[in-house]
Protein backbone atom coordinates (compact mmCIF):
# COMPACT_ATOMS: atom_id res chain seq x y z
CA UNK A 1 0.00 0.00 0.00
CA UNK A 2 1.36 2.99 -0.94
CA UNK A 3 1.36 6.49 1.02
CA UNK A 4 2.94 9.82 0.09
CA UNK A 5 2.88 12.35 3.32
CA UNK A 6 3.44 16.00 2.20
CA UNK A 7 4.26 18.03 5.35
CA UNK A 8 4.50 21.20 3.90
CA UNK A 9 0.66 20.47 2.49
CA UNK A 10 -2.05 22.69 4.38
CA UNK A 11 -3.93 19.14 4.20
CA UNK A 12 -4.09 17.56 7.49
CA UNK A 13 -1.78 14.34 7.55
CA UNK A 14 -5.00 12.25 8.39
CA UNK A 15 -6.30 13.66 5.58
CA UNK A 16 -3.78 12.80 3.14
CA UNK A 17 -3.86 9.24 4.74
CA UNK A 18 -7.71 8.77 4.18
CA UNK A 19 -8.13 10.27 0.86
CA UNK A 20 -5.15 7.89 -0.66
CA UNK A 21 -6.26 4.48 1.09
CA UNK A 22 -10.10 5.68 -0.35
CA UNK A 23 -8.86 6.32 -3.73
CA UNK A 24 -6.59 3.06 -3.71
CA UNK A 25 -9.85 1.46 -2.52
CA UNK A 26 -11.68 2.94 -5.33
CA UNK A 27 -9.22 2.24 -7.87
CA UNK A 28 -9.55 -1.58 -6.74
CA UNK A 29 -5.71 -1.31 -5.79
CA UNK A 30 -6.47 -2.04 -2.34
CA UNK A 31 -9.67 -4.96 -2.45
CA UNK A 32 -12.75 -6.07 -0.20
CA UNK A 33 -11.65 -8.21 2.68
CA UNK A 34 -7.63 -7.04 2.03
CA UNK A 35 -6.21 -6.14 5.58
CA UNK A 36 -4.15 -2.86 6.24
CA UNK A 37 -1.03 -2.47 8.51
CA UNK A 38 -2.11 -1.88 12.10
CA UNK A 39 -1.94 1.62 13.11
CA UNK A 40 1.16 1.61 14.78
CA UNK A 41 2.82 -0.28 11.92
CA UNK A 42 1.51 2.81 9.61
CA UNK A 43 2.58 5.22 12.08
CA UNK A 44 6.32 3.86 11.96
CA UNK A 45 6.67 3.58 8.32
CA UNK A 46 5.60 6.88 7.58
CA UNK A 47 7.44 8.14 10.27
CA UNK A 48 4.09 10.06 12.74
CA UNK A 49 2.29 10.04 15.76
CA UNK A 50 -0.11 6.67 16.43
CA UNK A 51 -2.71 8.76 17.19
CA UNK A 52 -2.66 10.26 13.35
CA UNK A 53 -2.74 6.93 11.57
CA UNK A 54 -5.72 6.64 14.52
CA UNK A 55 -7.57 9.49 13.40
CA UNK A 56 -7.31 8.09 9.96
CA UNK A 57 -8.43 4.75 10.45
CA UNK A 58 -11.46 5.98 12.37
CA UNK A 59 -12.78 8.55 9.81
CA UNK A 60 -12.57 5.69 7.23
CA UNK A 61 -14.43 3.00 9.33
CA UNK A 62 -16.88 5.94 9.46
CA UNK A 63 -17.29 6.23 5.84
CA UNK A 64 -17.49 2.90 5.73
CA UNK A 65 -14.40 2.14 3.75
CA UNK A 66 -12.98 0.17 6.16
CA UNK A 67 -14.03 -2.14 9.38
CA UNK A 68 -11.57 -3.02 12.29
CA UNK A 69 -11.54 -6.61 14.51
CA UNK A 70 -10.45 -5.91 18.00
CA UNK A 71 -6.99 -8.23 18.01
CA UNK A 72 -6.97 -8.95 14.47
CA UNK A 73 -6.96 -5.65 12.62
CA UNK A 74 -8.03 -4.00 9.99
CA UNK A 75 -9.66 -4.69 6.75
CA UNK A 76 -11.03 -3.36 3.25
CA UNK A 77 -15.01 -3.29 3.88
CA UNK A 78 -17.45 -4.28 1.18
CA UNK A 79 -17.86 -1.45 -0.93
CA UNK A 80 -20.42 -0.60 -3.74
CA UNK A 81 -17.77 0.84 -6.40
CA UNK A 82 -21.19 1.62 -8.31
CA UNK A 83 -22.70 3.76 -6.21
CA UNK A 84 -19.55 5.18 -5.39
CA UNK A 85 -18.65 6.09 -8.79
CA UNK A 86 -22.37 7.08 -9.58
CA UNK A 87 -21.78 10.13 -6.65
CA UNK A 88 -18.16 10.91 -7.72
CA UNK A 89 -19.88 11.73 -11.22
CA UNK A 90 -22.82 13.63 -9.50
CA UNK A 91 -19.48 15.90 -8.10
CA UNK A 92 -18.02 16.07 -11.67
CA UNK A 93 -20.57 17.33 -13.44
CA UNK A 94 -21.45 19.64 -10.77
CA UNK A 95 -17.79 21.34 -10.69
CA UNK A 96 -18.24 20.91 -15.06
CA UNK A 97 -21.21 22.96 -14.55
CA UNK A 98 -19.73 25.47 -13.08
CA UNK A 99 -16.59 25.57 -15.30
CA UNK A 100 -18.48 25.85 -18.11
CA UNK A 101 -20.66 28.90 -16.61
CA UNK A 102 -17.32 30.70 -15.61
CA UNK A 103 -15.72 29.77 -19.31
CA UNK A 104 -19.18 31.42 -20.75
CA UNK A 105 -18.50 34.78 -18.46
CA UNK A 106 -15.20 34.58 -20.36
CA UNK A 107 -16.10 33.81 -23.26
CA UNK A 108 -14.31 31.06 -23.19
CA UNK A 109 -15.28 28.78 -26.32
CA UNK A 110 -16.06 24.98 -26.51
CA UNK A 111 -12.85 24.38 -28.05
CA UNK A 112 -10.51 26.23 -25.92
CA UNK A 113 -12.28 24.91 -23.07
CA UNK A 114 -11.57 21.15 -24.37
CA UNK A 115 -7.81 22.05 -24.87
CA UNK A 116 -7.46 23.21 -21.37
CA UNK A 117 -8.86 20.11 -19.98
CA UNK A 118 -7.12 17.62 -22.37
CA UNK A 119 -4.06 19.95 -21.28
CA UNK A 120 -4.02 19.66 -17.61
CA UNK A 121 -5.63 15.91 -17.91
CA UNK A 122 -2.37 14.97 -19.29
CA UNK A 123 -0.27 16.56 -17.31
CA UNK B 1 -6.19 2.05 32.99
CA UNK B 2 -6.05 4.75 30.24
CA UNK B 3 -3.89 7.09 32.35
CA UNK B 4 -0.70 5.55 32.97
CA UNK B 5 0.57 8.75 34.85
CA UNK B 6 -1.89 10.93 36.86
CA UNK B 7 -0.99 14.67 38.45
CA UNK B 8 -3.72 16.29 40.13
CA UNK B 9 -3.44 19.57 41.27
CA UNK B 10 0.11 18.95 42.03
CA UNK B 11 2.41 21.84 44.00
CA UNK B 12 6.24 22.00 44.52
CA UNK B 13 7.50 25.31 46.67
CA UNK B 14 10.83 26.34 46.44
CA UNK B 15 12.57 29.21 47.37
CA UNK B 16 12.98 31.22 44.15
CA UNK B 17 10.79 28.61 42.57
CA UNK B 18 7.42 27.16 42.46
CA UNK B 19 5.27 24.70 40.30
CA UNK B 20 1.60 25.19 41.04
CA UNK B 21 -1.72 23.20 40.54
CA UNK B 22 -0.05 20.63 37.94
CA UNK B 23 -2.65 18.62 36.07
CA UNK B 24 -1.95 16.09 33.47
CA UNK B 25 -2.28 12.87 32.33
CA UNK B 26 -0.11 10.33 30.43
CA UNK B 27 -2.33 8.11 28.12
CA UNK B 28 -1.42 4.44 28.03
CA UNK B 29 0.36 3.30 24.51
CA UNK B 30 1.17 6.76 23.45
CA UNK B 31 4.45 9.08 23.14
CA UNK B 32 3.77 12.31 25.41
CA UNK B 33 6.44 15.10 24.72
CA UNK B 34 6.88 17.44 27.80
CA UNK B 35 7.73 20.81 26.47
CA UNK B 36 8.83 24.60 28.01
CA UNK B 37 11.69 26.81 27.72
CA UNK B 38 14.77 26.06 30.39
CA UNK B 39 13.28 26.83 34.21
CA UNK B 40 9.74 26.44 33.57
CA UNK B 41 9.48 23.36 35.70
CA UNK B 42 9.81 19.94 33.58
CA UNK B 43 12.67 18.36 35.82
CA UNK B 44 10.87 19.22 38.92
CA UNK B 45 7.49 17.82 37.70
CA UNK B 46 9.97 14.69 35.97
CA UNK B 47 11.03 14.11 39.67
CA UNK B 48 7.78 14.20 41.23
CA UNK B 49 6.33 11.85 39.12
CA UNK B 50 9.54 9.40 39.74
CA UNK B 51 9.09 10.41 43.73
CA UNK B 52 12.40 11.90 43.84
CA UNK B 53 10.93 14.87 45.10
CA UNK B 54 7.29 15.27 47.16
CA UNK B 55 5.03 17.22 46.30
CA UNK B 56 3.80 20.10 48.96
CA UNK B 57 0.46 19.30 47.74
CA UNK B 58 -1.82 17.45 45.37
CA UNK B 59 -1.53 13.67 44.34
CA UNK B 60 0.59 11.97 42.22
CA UNK B 61 -0.51 8.32 41.11
CA UNK B 62 1.59 6.02 38.38
CA UNK B 63 -0.23 3.01 37.12
CA UNK B 64 -3.06 3.72 39.50
CA UNK B 65 -0.53 3.69 42.56
CA UNK B 66 0.10 5.74 45.31
CA UNK B 67 4.38 5.92 46.32
CA UNK B 68 3.56 6.03 49.79
CA UNK B 69 2.03 2.06 49.53
CA UNK B 70 3.41 0.98 46.44
CA UNK B 71 6.65 2.64 45.47
CA UNK B 72 8.95 -0.67 44.76
CA UNK B 73 5.94 -2.04 42.76
CA UNK B 74 5.72 1.61 40.04
CA UNK B 75 9.62 1.90 40.18
CA UNK B 76 9.84 -1.80 39.15
CA UNK B 77 7.84 -0.84 36.01
CA UNK B 78 9.44 2.76 34.63
CA UNK B 79 12.27 2.98 32.80
CA UNK B 80 14.09 6.19 33.25
CA UNK B 81 16.49 7.76 31.27
CA UNK B 82 17.84 11.60 32.75
CA UNK B 83 20.17 14.18 30.48
CA UNK B 84 23.22 13.45 31.89
CA UNK B 85 24.89 10.42 32.77
CA UNK B 86 24.06 9.16 36.53
CA UNK B 87 26.40 6.24 36.52
CA UNK B 88 29.61 5.61 38.21
CA UNK B 89 31.71 6.93 35.20
CA UNK B 90 34.65 4.66 36.18
CA UNK B 91 32.53 1.67 35.65
CA UNK B 92 31.94 -0.02 32.00
CA UNK B 93 28.48 -0.96 30.67
CA UNK B 94 29.49 -4.97 31.95
CA UNK B 95 29.84 -3.43 35.35
CA UNK B 96 26.94 -1.50 35.69
CA UNK B 97 24.65 -3.83 34.12
CA UNK B 98 26.60 -6.11 37.39
CA UNK B 99 24.96 -3.70 39.83
CA UNK B 100 21.36 -2.36 38.20
CA UNK B 101 20.29 -6.02 36.91
CA UNK B 102 18.99 -7.00 40.66
CA UNK B 103 17.08 -4.35 41.34
CA UNK B 104 14.50 -5.47 38.62
CA UNK B 105 12.53 -8.81 39.17
CA UNK B 106 11.69 -8.74 35.18
CA UNK B 107 15.63 -7.77 34.61
CA UNK B 108 16.17 -9.96 30.96
CA UNK B 109 19.69 -10.37 30.20
CA UNK B 110 19.53 -11.37 26.36
CA UNK B 111 17.13 -8.37 25.89
CA UNK B 112 20.07 -6.25 27.76
CA UNK B 113 22.90 -7.73 24.94
CA UNK B 114 20.24 -7.30 22.07
CA UNK B 115 20.70 -3.67 22.68
CA UNK B 116 24.02 -3.59 23.34
CA UNK B 117 24.30 -5.08 20.19
CA UNK B 118 22.28 -2.88 17.87
CA UNK B 119 23.79 0.16 20.07
CA UNK B 120 27.24 -1.12 19.05
CA UNK B 121 28.00 -0.29 22.77
CA UNK B 122 31.88 -1.38 24.02
CA UNK B 123 31.24 -3.27 27.60
CA UNK B 124 34.43 -3.33 28.65
CA UNK B 125 35.24 0.44 27.91
CA UNK B 126 34.30 3.45 31.21
CA UNK B 127 31.41 5.40 30.28
CA UNK B 128 33.35 8.16 31.15
CA UNK B 129 35.19 7.55 27.71
CA UNK B 130 31.70 7.19 25.90
CA UNK B 131 30.58 10.07 23.65
CA UNK B 132 27.38 12.11 24.52
CA UNK B 133 25.33 10.04 21.71
CA UNK B 134 26.81 6.58 23.20
CA UNK B 135 26.05 7.93 27.39
CA UNK B 136 22.67 8.20 25.42
CA UNK B 137 22.19 4.92 24.17
CA UNK B 138 24.02 2.77 27.12
CA UNK B 139 21.15 4.53 29.29
CA UNK B 140 18.65 3.65 27.23
CA UNK B 141 19.86 0.29 27.40
CA UNK B 142 19.52 -0.05 30.55
CA UNK B 143 16.44 1.61 31.03
CA UNK B 144 14.77 -0.56 28.52
CA UNK B 145 15.79 -4.12 29.60
CA UNK B 146 13.70 -4.69 32.55
CA UNK B 147 10.75 -4.44 30.52
CA UNK B 148 9.14 -1.44 31.72
CA UNK B 149 5.65 -0.38 31.10
CA UNK B 150 6.33 3.29 31.28
CA UNK B 151 9.67 5.10 29.48
CA UNK B 152 10.19 8.55 31.26
CA UNK B 153 12.92 10.51 29.67
CA UNK B 154 14.41 13.79 30.85
CA UNK B 155 15.77 15.71 27.89
CA UNK B 156 17.31 12.37 26.26
CA UNK B 157 17.71 14.90 22.82
CA UNK B 158 19.75 17.69 24.27
CA UNK B 159 23.22 17.27 22.93
CA UNK B 160 22.68 14.90 20.47
CA UNK B 161 23.21 14.99 16.88
CA UNK B 162 20.19 15.39 14.35
CA UNK B 163 21.19 11.35 13.19
CA UNK B 164 20.98 9.83 16.20
CA UNK B 165 17.73 11.94 17.57
CA UNK B 166 15.99 10.53 14.62
CA UNK B 167 17.41 7.06 14.95
CA UNK B 168 15.97 7.36 18.92
CA UNK B 169 12.62 8.37 17.72
CA UNK B 170 12.54 5.39 15.01
CA UNK B 171 13.48 2.94 17.53
CA UNK B 172 10.17 4.56 20.30
CA UNK B 173 8.15 3.70 17.39
CA UNK B 174 9.81 0.11 17.01
CA UNK B 175 9.23 -0.83 20.54
CA UNK B 176 5.74 0.59 21.07
CA UNK B 177 4.55 -1.51 17.92
CA UNK B 178 2.59 -3.65 20.48
CA UNK B 179 1.14 -0.80 22.10
CA UNK B 180 2.50 -1.80 25.37
CA UNK B 181 4.83 0.85 26.03
CA UNK B 182 4.13 4.11 27.32
CA UNK B 183 6.70 7.07 26.49
CA UNK B 184 6.67 10.62 28.39
CA UNK B 185 9.53 12.79 27.96
CA UNK B 186 10.95 15.94 28.24
CA UNK B 187 12.25 18.15 25.57
CA UNK B 188 12.76 21.68 24.20
CA UNK B 189 13.84 20.37 20.52
CA UNK B 190 10.33 20.55 19.21
CA UNK B 191 10.95 18.94 15.81
CA UNK B 192 11.12 15.83 17.43
CA UNK B 193 8.10 15.73 18.57
CA UNK B 194 6.41 17.05 15.59
CA UNK B 195 7.24 13.28 13.86
CA UNK B 196 6.06 11.01 16.39
CA UNK B 197 4.07 12.72 19.81
CA UNK B 198 0.75 11.76 20.18
CA UNK B 199 0.32 14.31 23.14
CA UNK B 200 2.00 17.68 24.18
CA UNK B 201 2.42 18.54 27.90
CA UNK B 202 3.08 22.61 27.43
CA UNK B 203 4.52 24.01 31.21
CA UNK B 204 5.76 27.52 31.40
CA UNK B 205 6.61 29.07 34.80
CA UNK B 206 5.59 26.57 36.96
CA UNK B 207 2.34 26.86 34.93
CA UNK B 208 0.30 23.87 32.98
CA UNK B 209 -0.65 25.88 29.67
CA UNK B 210 -1.79 23.07 27.95
CA UNK B 211 -2.32 19.41 27.86
CA UNK B 212 -3.57 18.48 24.72
CA UNK B 213 -3.25 15.53 21.06
CA UNK B 214 -1.74 16.89 18.58
CA UNK B 215 -4.69 17.27 16.65
CA UNK B 216 -6.07 19.49 18.92
CA UNK B 217 -2.88 21.74 19.03
CA UNK B 218 -3.39 21.81 15.52
CA UNK B 219 -7.01 22.99 15.44
CA UNK B 220 -6.77 25.37 17.78
CA UNK B 221 -3.42 26.73 17.32
CA UNK B 222 -2.69 29.05 14.00
CA UNK B 223 -0.33 31.90 13.01
CA UNK B 224 -2.08 34.47 11.83
CA UNK B 225 -0.53 37.39 9.62
CA UNK B 226 -2.06 40.50 8.02
CA UNK B 227 -2.17 44.22 7.89
CA UNK B 228 -1.50 46.63 10.52
CA UNK B 229 -4.64 48.17 10.03
CA UNK B 230 -6.67 44.95 10.51
CA UNK B 231 -5.84 45.08 14.54
CA UNK B 232 -8.24 47.20 17.23
CA UNK B 233 -8.93 46.06 20.86
CA UNK B 234 -11.83 43.88 19.68
CA UNK B 235 -9.99 41.95 17.02
CA UNK B 236 -7.01 41.23 19.12
CA UNK B 237 -9.37 39.13 21.78
CA UNK B 238 -8.37 36.43 19.37
CA UNK B 239 -4.84 36.33 20.05
CA UNK B 240 -2.85 34.71 22.31
CA UNK B 241 -0.18 36.87 21.15
CA UNK B 242 0.50 39.41 18.63
CA UNK B 243 4.13 40.40 16.96
CA UNK B 244 3.50 44.03 15.18
CA UNK B 245 6.26 45.12 13.00
CA UNK B 246 5.73 47.74 9.63
CA UNK B 247 5.44 45.33 7.28
CA UNK B 248 2.16 44.02 9.10
CA UNK B 249 1.46 41.85 11.84
CA UNK B 250 2.12 37.84 12.62
CA UNK B 251 -0.32 37.19 15.75
CA UNK B 252 -0.81 33.57 17.52
CA UNK B 253 -4.48 32.36 18.28
CA UNK B 254 -5.44 29.79 20.39
CA UNK B 255 -9.28 29.66 18.95
CA UNK B 256 -8.46 29.36 14.91
CA UNK B 257 -12.22 29.47 13.87
CA UNK B 258 -12.73 32.63 15.75
CA UNK B 259 -9.75 34.00 13.64
CA UNK B 260 -10.86 32.58 10.57
CA UNK B 261 -14.55 33.92 11.39
CA UNK B 262 -12.93 37.75 12.21
CA UNK B 263 -10.58 38.07 9.60
CA UNK B 264 -11.81 35.52 6.88
CA UNK B 265 -9.58 35.93 4.18
CA UNK B 266 -8.05 39.04 4.68
CA UNK B 267 -5.32 37.68 6.50
CA UNK B 268 -3.36 34.40 6.58
CA UNK B 269 -3.74 31.79 8.53
CA UNK B 270 -1.02 29.14 9.03
CA UNK B 271 0.10 26.25 11.29
CA UNK B 272 1.87 26.92 14.36
CA UNK B 273 4.22 24.90 14.95
CA UNK B 274 5.15 23.74 18.33
CA UNK B 275 8.13 25.95 18.57
CA UNK B 276 5.98 29.21 17.49
CA UNK B 277 3.48 28.21 20.11
CA UNK B 278 6.28 28.08 22.66
CA UNK B 279 8.02 31.51 21.52
CA UNK B 280 4.84 33.58 21.36
CA UNK B 281 3.60 32.36 24.68
CA UNK B 282 6.98 33.32 26.47
CA UNK B 283 6.53 36.78 27.37
CA UNK B 284 2.27 37.37 27.31
CA UNK B 285 1.04 40.45 24.61
CA UNK B 286 3.72 43.15 23.96
CA UNK B 287 4.32 45.81 20.99
CA UNK B 288 6.85 46.10 18.96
Amino acid sequence: MQIIISNSSKEPIYEQITKQIKSSILTGKLQEGMSLPSIRQLAKDLQISVITTKRAYEELEKAGFIYSIVGKGSFVAEQNLEVIKEKKLKVIEEQLSAVITNSREIGLSLNDLQELLKFLYEE
Amino acid sequence: MENVVELKNVTKKFKDFSVENINLQVKQGFVTGFIGANGAGKSTTIKMMMNLLKPDAGKVNVFGLDYRTHEKEIKERIGFVYDDNVFYEALNLKDIKRIIAPAYKRWDNSLFYQYVERFELPLNKALKKFSKGMQMKASLAIALSHHPELLIMDEPTSGLDPIFRRELMNLLQEIMMDGKLTVFFSTHITTDLDRIADYIVFIQKGKLVFNQSIDEVAENYALVKGGIDLLDTDTEKAFVHVHRAATGFEALTDNRKAAESIFGDSVIIEPASLEDIMYYLKGGIYHV
